[in-house]
């Protein structure tokens, strides 16, 4: 049941995630955007996973991409998108750059029980025992709040930092 | 066990131990539940159109809907029949593929979020003890939040590929009600995460039960928030916005007729039927029965208990028929409560201005939910450190949360409703200054009906 249930959402979210590609119509990209992350939260939930499925939803497909909705919409939607594609170095470099990430994380993840990733994490019953012990959000919030305090609170100065530069730009053009 | 029934029996089996039915129970039971659930919520949204026209109609000092059959009982089965056999419309400039679509997106991400919510006591079977919800997730609440967020799509899609200026204005405001309101709603339910230590709503009940206290009492800000958040999560009255048919016709689904109509009609009414359902578990208690313990029971370690001894031995619980049926009785009277005050105050209030709206949502709601979570937070640790449990544990809560409550109110209270003082000594109103331009402010004889 649950393999069936993994390929299932591992097609939606592979095929959503190709869909944002070749869609012609931005606000299509972005519903099989949608339909990719939501998939994936369907894949936390078979890993257990429940607390990082809802947050994905919330914060991702319920509160990123309807902002990304606002931008789209608002934005010229009618116009060629054609000749905004910059063709040659641009393309090379891009494709270079994100074949370069896969290549990194098939490096890190693949292989089962081998990669460091997998190495540095505990084993299923030691994550068992820890849910069992501070509950399934416990578990994500205690290190957060402890041991990655630091990095918690400059991924917030970072959002803060976005935030100020929008704020900026937008009163410029007015 | 080799097959796994499924992910929500897992978890349970986790924490608790151990499982209650056999996997092929598990399964009937659910689809019997899904079935019943389902069911009977679309029944229950449907005579809530009715109950919001005859309402509306003695509010108004009229009739409302009474023609067909007795009291207008059937008018609901007409209105479906009708909306069913009308002829479906289709923009000719509309993108009909997100056309179709937004409609059906609106009405399963509403109705499925009434799986979450327990309605009743476990009920007891010759198969074990069968919990009267439908899932109940570890992620609880938050499952709710997701859901309902997801929501903005249906009403943003329908906007925007009617191709319709009324009906993209009406998308435009639903979405950034929705995301603004979202945030004062989910930190309105942070004390209440709180003050349970978990999101379940099973677990929320049981809390409540253990404390002796509805958590309306000792949060009593939380639900003032809530509500209104809630209030704007639905759009309905006063923040119906959206839909607003004095200045946009009829806003998002102004192109939309026929069934297409009626699914988001549908969708919006499961929505107050799940907010409402979701302000009886938080904050009433849930299907428990107030003042009566016999009704207390929460898995625990793999078994159904009714609370603690002294010594902090769990009590065996004894589950009956009768109980549960009692406790659906008092979950429905609480949501029905809830849905009358949904009717009630989208006939009694005016609709909001929409800078009036953004200026709530970000100005007094997040900042006041803010406060409001670090005044609870630092509540509970004080009496955490001094040990106190219990009912005074739950008295100085709500001690001091109704003072927040009041020093809200009272900063609110625009129209000096609380205050009085309507009309100064010389008979000038100082509620308002008079408009720029003119002295004409009411004379102060006791001829004007307006002062005396």
């Amino acid at each position: 049941m649950v393999e069936i249930l993994f390929y299932i959402f591992a097609a939606v979210a592979l095929g959503g995630a190709i869909g944002v590609v070749f869609q012609r119509n931005p606000v299509g990209s972005l519903l099989f955007m949608v339909a990719t992350l939501a998939s994936l939260a369907g894949i936390f939930v078979l890993f257990e996973a429940h607390f990082l499925a809802a947050i994905q939803i919330i914060v991702y497909a319920g509160a990123i991409m309807v902002l990304f909705l606002f931008v789209i919409m608002l934005l010229n939607l009618g116009h060629d998108y054609r000749k905004d594609l910059k063709m040659g170095l641009g393309m090379i470099l891009a494709f270079a750059v994100t074949g370069g990430i896969a290549g990194i994380l098939v490096r890190q993840l693949g292989g089962a029980g081998t990669s460091a990733v997998e190495q540095a994490l505990p084993g299923p019953e030691a994550m068992d025992q820890l849910i069992q012990e501070q509950g399934i959000i416990g578990s994500i919030a205690r290190p957060l709040f402890t041991d990655y305090v630091v990095a918690f609170e400059l991924t917030g100065l970072l959002l803060l930092v976005a935030l100020v530069g929008a704020i900026a730009i937008a009163k410029r053009r007015v | 066990m080799e097959i796994r029934p499924g992910l929500v029996t897992d978890i349970r089996e986790e924490r608790y131990g151990m499982q209650e039915l056999s996997p092929t129970a598990f399964l009937i039971s659910s689809s019997i539940k899904v079935f019943l659930v389902f069911s009977v919520s679309l029944a229950v949204v449907a005579y809530m159109t009715l109950l919001e026209r005859r309402v509306s109609g003695f509010i108004q000092d009229r009739l409302g809907p009474n023609r067909v059959g007795p009291f207008g009982l059937l008018q609901p089965v007409a209105d479906g029949i009708k909306n069913i056999l009308k002829e479906e419309t289709m923009p000719a400039t509309a993108n009909k593929r997100f056309f179709i679509l937004a409609p059906m997106l609106s009405i399963i991400l509403a109705v499925v979020l009434i799986a979450v919510v327990p309605f009743a006591a476990p009920l007891p079977t010759p198969w074990g003890i069968v919990d009267m919800v439908v899932a109940d997730i570890p992620i609880g609440i938050l499952f709710i939040l997701a859901f309902s967020s997801l929501g903005v799509y249906g009403m943003f899609l329908a906007g925007w590929a009617s191709n319709n200026k009324y009906a993209f204005l009406g998308a435009l405001r639903s979405s950034s009600q929705m995301v603004s309101y979202e945030v004062a709603l989910g930190l309105s339910l942070i004390p209440v995460f709180m003050l349970a230590g978990n999101v379940t709503l099973t677990e929320i009940v049981w809390q409540q039960q253990l404390l002796g206290f509805w958590f309306l009492f000792p949060l009593s800000l939380a639900f003032i928030l809530f509500v209104i958040s809630g209030f704007a999560e639905t759009n309905r009255l006063p923040f119906d916005l959206p839909e607003a048919e004095s200045e946009l016709v009829t806003g998002y689904h102004t192109e939309y007729s026929a069934m297409k109509f009626s699914m988001f009609f549908i969708a919006e009414y499961s929505h107050i039927l799940v907010v409402s359902a979701l302000m009886a578990t938080l904050f009433l208690g849930g299907w428990s029965v107030p003042f009566w313990s016999g009704d207390h029971m929460f898995w625990f370690d793999g078994q159904l208990i009714s609370g603690f001894t002294a010594a902090g031995a769990p009590i065996a619980a004894e589950p009956a028929v009768w109980k549960t049926l009692l406790t659906l009785m008092s979950f429905s009277l609480k949501t029905f409560f809830f849905i009358m005050v949904f009717v009630w105050v989208r006939w009694t209030l005016p609709r909001f201005r929409y800078d009036q709206v953004m200026h709530l949502g970000w100005k007094v709601m997040l900042p006041v939910s803010l406060a409001y979570v670090m005044l609870v937070a630092a509540t509970i640790l004080v009496l955490d450190q001094m040990a106190i449990e219990g009912f005074m544990f739950g008295a100085v809560l709500t001690a001091v949360s109704g003072v927040a409550t009041g020093a809200f109110v009272f900063v609110l209270d625009r129209d000096r409703i609380m205050s009085g003082a309507a009309v100064g000594p010389d008979g000038v109103s100082e509620l308002r200054e008079p408009l720029p331009g003119r002295t004409d402010v009411l004379p102060a004889d006791a001829s004007n009906p307006l002062i005396s």
